[in-house]
């Protein structure tokens, strides 16, 4: 039954991931000119437009929240972005506006070091701003420990203030109205409901899930909202937060600790001796050493699973959204949003529930391990 | 690649505001709100149960109702039938006492009419005899008024006795 589970959830994963995937292959680089001020800009100031370098900024993480871009008086194009709080760790503490970078054309001098920022990250430089480049063009200059407040971290204190905001109101409304739910309450129970009864109780176990609803509860909901704001195409969503693969790393050690920490005797029994009593000693001897790294690896690998599937699948979602929309810019007509307006439609209703989806994998997926780590006997 | 190299930073805020979320929602949220839809199914199916023990409750009510209304009818019935069998009988008693009575009443009359007419007739007899003898004696004296009257009838008397 849980093997039947996990094996649909997997495939399923696989499909969508499948799906998505086509979307990595980035489109190609067509040299053509930019379309970013179409109707302003003038014959020798149009630059080219990448696609695979607009959706890569988009994907990845930045140091300011890039709004939108500006044409001034010069003809120059200036970026309209919120400046975000800069916070590095190199002998000391150095905090500063990231405004002061001017999106990377300034060198920033902090408590006697300077700073430059290039390509989204922060180098040590002199006071002229040098970057020793190797081979391949990128800086060799030393990199100071990075704690910025960037893009994804404040758009992650975002959704944290709303889930906060959102459960502790419907803790609160259960206090004045202890009958049937009303409201938010009414709507968010049934998903409290959902992920106790269908994904907590059925693989952990109705003695041992109590305990680990905080987390699975928590992690349903902090991956579901961050996915569902990463949707948002504007301020304050649109940080591709659960699609950063921090973020997937941080919450499957989550997993990990809380698996391996909790795992009891047949888990480990599992894992150090499969064969247990169906093998004497001395055949067991041989069978371990091709086994034995198997099973340890097998730890890592589950949890290398969870923090590619949800990195690549919120990640693809949002490549696949702006490669569609790049279209109009590529082909530098707007003829072409007819195709490509009604076709990021679609993928955006179909990321509205791989956003649900995904979390729900996650959790589950957890659950399953947490489930075979605590089962009394197998 | 960029894209798959963890930032150290966003790591560590992530721990941060995870943990932070986790300890502040399950202590402030989850708790209260696993707890409220526990208690509520506790209630729902306490409700429940109630309302199933009130419902037979109520049918075995009812069976008891209906026992007690027909044991009531019956009862009813029966008091109904001693009234109407009391009635009968008293009209029946009262009846017989009544005819007896009458009798009574009747027979009396009739013995005083029977002694009234005896006594009547006795002395109807009385006064006819006396009558006769007043009779007898004036036809006698007139009869006897001469000898040889006297004489016939003597003969006659006679010959009466003879002829016996």
């Amino acid at each position: 039954m849980e093997i039947k589970r996990v094996f649909s959830t997997v495939l399923t994963t696989f499909f969508i991931t499948a799906a998505s995937s086509f979307a990595f292959a980035s489109p190609e680089v067509h040299e053509e000119e930019n379309n970013h001020s179409h109707e302003v800009s003038t014959t020798e100031e149009k630059e080219e437009f990448n696609p695979n370098e607009m959706i890569m900024h988009h994907v990845m993480d930045a140091h300011e929240w890039h709004l939108w871009d500006v044409t001034g008086d010069d003809g120059e194009v200036h970026p309209t972005s919120i400046p975000l709080p800069i916070i590095l760790w190199d002998n000391g503490l150095h905090v500063f506006s990231s405004s002061k970078f001017e999106h990377g054309t300034a060198v920033v001098e902090s408590n006697g070091n300077y700073y430059k920022i290039h390509h989204e990250k922060i180098y040590k430089t002199d006071a002229e701003g040098t970057l020793t480049m190797d081979a391949e063009h990128h800086p060799t200059n030393e990199k100071p420990l990075d704690f910025s407040i960037t893009k994804n971290v404040f758009s992650m204190f975002l959704s944290a203030a709303l889930l906060l905001f959102l459960f502790l109101s419907v803790a609160a409304s259960y206090k004045k109205n202890p009958k049937a739910p009303k409201g938010l309450a009414g709507f968010l129970e049934p998903l409290v409901v959902f992920v106790r009864d269908d994904i907590a109780i059925p693989n952990i176990g109705e003695k041992k899930y109590r305990k680990f609803m905080g987390f699975l509860l928590t992690v349903f909901f902090f991956i579901w909202i961050n996915n569902l704001l990463g949707l948002i195409p504007v301020f304050p969503g649109g940080a591709n937060l659960t699609g950063n693969i921090a973020v997937t790393v941080v919450l499957s050690l989550f997993t990990m600790f809380i698996v391996n920490l909790s795992g009891n005797r047949n888990y480990w029994g599992h894992i150090f001796d499969p064969m247990g009593n169906s093998m004497p000693w001395a055949g067991k001897g041989v069978l371990y050493v091709i086994l034995l790294p198997i099973e340890v690896a097998g730890i890592f690998i589950k949890i290398a699973a969870l923090i590619i599937r949800l990195f690549a699948n919120i990640t693809a979602g949002h490549i696949i959204v702006l490669s569609l929309i790049s279209i109009i810019f590529v082909k530098e007509s707007i003829g072409w949003s007819a195709i490509s307006v009604p076709m990021t439609l679609f993928i955006s209703m179909l990321e509205l529930l791989v956003a649900a989806l995904q979390a729900y994998i996650f959790t589950m997926l957890s659950a399953v391990f947490i489930g075979q780590a605590t089962a009394e006997h197998h | 690649m960029d894209i798959v190299t963890p930032g150290i930073g966003l790591m560590f805020w992530t721990t941060l505001v995870f943990l932070f979320l986790m300890f502040i929602l399950a202590k402030y949220a989850w708790k209260p709100i696993l707890n409220a839809v526990k208690d509520r199914e506790a209630s729902i199916n306490d409700a429940l149960e109630s309302a199933e023990k009130a419902k037979a409750e109520m049918a075995a009510m009812s069976a008891d109702n209906e026992a007690l209304l027909r044991e009531a009818k019956a009862e009813r019935d029966a008091l109904m039938k001693e009234a109407r069998d009391i009635r009968e009988k008293m009209i029946a008693d009262s009846k017989g006492v009544a005819k007896e009575e009458a009798d009574k009443i009747i027979s009396a009359a009739r013995e005083t009419i029977e002694n009234e007419k005896a006594a009547a007739i006795a002395d109807m007899k009385n006064t006819v005899s006396e009558f006769a003898i007043d009779i007898a004696e004036k036809i006698m004296r007139s009869e006897l008024s001469s000898d040889s009257k006297q004489k016939e009838l003597a003969n006659q008397l006679v010959e009466d006795i003879k002829l016996n």
